[in-house]
């Protein structure tokens, strides 16, 4: 893979490394409708990537956001900016002292009839030297409705991230909701 | 944990000459997500890539949608294309340009099928979120440029697959 190809996919949501550095940690795919899931073993990598597919259970035409919760921490002490269209204008906006990482509008209802979906990196996630941020790439179309946007988070905090919880902004994620944990390694 | 490396190549595609269509079929369902880089230029300037799917066959038919977004950079719009027969998902002109387009879960016969692309050219940055409204798994993709402006030739496509554990 050539350094130009590596480049184009770490700034464009497509994290991935030299040959055999981008690995496969851990799957979760619902059988049932549930309120959040956690990944808890991921160390020995330099990033980690989370891609997902999401619905919400919730009977509506509505959307969900979904929330990111590291080291089980619901304090204050996350922040967030973002930037998404909806079909018609671009908004954006940004958040200090929240109680998680946040990628908005991008778990649709079941009445939409789709799946949601993000590409989630989660950069340099084992440094205890400066704080965790979060970028996404997410969205979802429903014919005629939906979100797209770039989002980012920042979890101040220095500690190592050992433990991650995804959760939707209310209600349950819908069965068949996929979360895919991959990590990159460094050199 | 289980853990194995991904990210597999599966096909490049580098144009030795303009060419308007660049299909990859009979790809393998043992991935769980597909991504395509596209790097190169067109015989003009600043169109939309788009993206059509299928199983055995493209699906041809108004079944697609997309909602994007674009700065442009002064400017940073959304817009939107309803029951289209394609799915927009990449930007390229006609000097550099690459785009990303991500084929979330695409073999699983349960749910619709999600794609979420990324473009840069040297007019716009523009990301999209498009849907097939089609439970069947993916094996045969098209990608071409909108307005029937061919890919220029040295443009080269290369797929990816991503394996879950």
């Amino acid at each position: 893979m050539s350094s130009m190809i590596l480049g184009i996919l770490a700034s464009s949501g497509g994290a991935a490394g030299a040959a055999n550095s981008y690995e496969s940690i851990a799957t979760t795919t619902l059988g049932s409708a549930q309120s959040s899931v956690s990944f808890n073993s991921f160390a020995g990598y330099t990033h980690l990537q989370l891609r997902a597919i999401m619905q919400s259970s919730v009977a509506g035409a509505g959307y969900k956001d979904l929330f990111i919760r590291v080291n089980s921490d619901t304090g204050s002490n996350y922040a967030r900016h973002g930037l998404y269209g909806n079909g018609s204008s671009a908004v954006a906006y940004a958040t200090a002292s929240i109680a998680r990482m946040e990628v908005a509008l991008t778990i649709p209802e079941t009445t939409n009839n789709g799946f949601g979906v993000v590409v989630i990196d989660l950069l340099d996630y084992l440094n205890t030297n400066k704080y965790k941020t979060m970028r996404a790439l997410g969205g979802t179309d429903n014919n005629g409705a939906g979100y797209v946007g770039l989002f980012s988070s920042l979890w101040q905090n220095t500690n190592a991230i050992t433990s991650i919880e995804l959760l939707p902004s209310s209600g349950n994620f819908n069965t068949y909701s996929q979360f895919a944990l991959y990590g990159i390694k460094g050199v | 944990m289980a853990a194995g490396s991904t990210y597999t190549p599966i096909a490049t595609t580098t144009l030795g000459s303009a060419q308007a269509t660049v299909t990859f079929s009979s790809i393998s369902g043992s991935y769980t997500d597909l991504v395509l880089i596209i790097g190169g230029k067109n015989a003009s300037s600043d169109q939309g890539i788009v993206t059509q799917v299928g199983n055995g066959s493209i699906d041809t038919g108004s079944n697609y949608s997309t909602t994007y977004l674009i700065g442009d950079g002064t400017n940073a719009t959304s817009g939107r294309a309803s029951s289209a027969t394609s799915i927009i998902a990449g930007r390229m002109d006609n000097v550099a340009s690459t785009s990303i387009i991500n084929y979330m879960n695409y073999s699983n016969t349960t749910t619709y099928k999600t794609v979420l692309g990324r473009g840069n050219d040297g007019a716009l940055v523009i990301q999209h979120v498009g849907l097939w409204r089609n439970t069947a798994a993916i094996n045969t993709i098209n990608v071409f440029n909108l307005s029937s402006v061919n890919f220029a030739a040295g443009t080269v496509l290369t797929l990816y697959g991503i394996a879950a554990a």
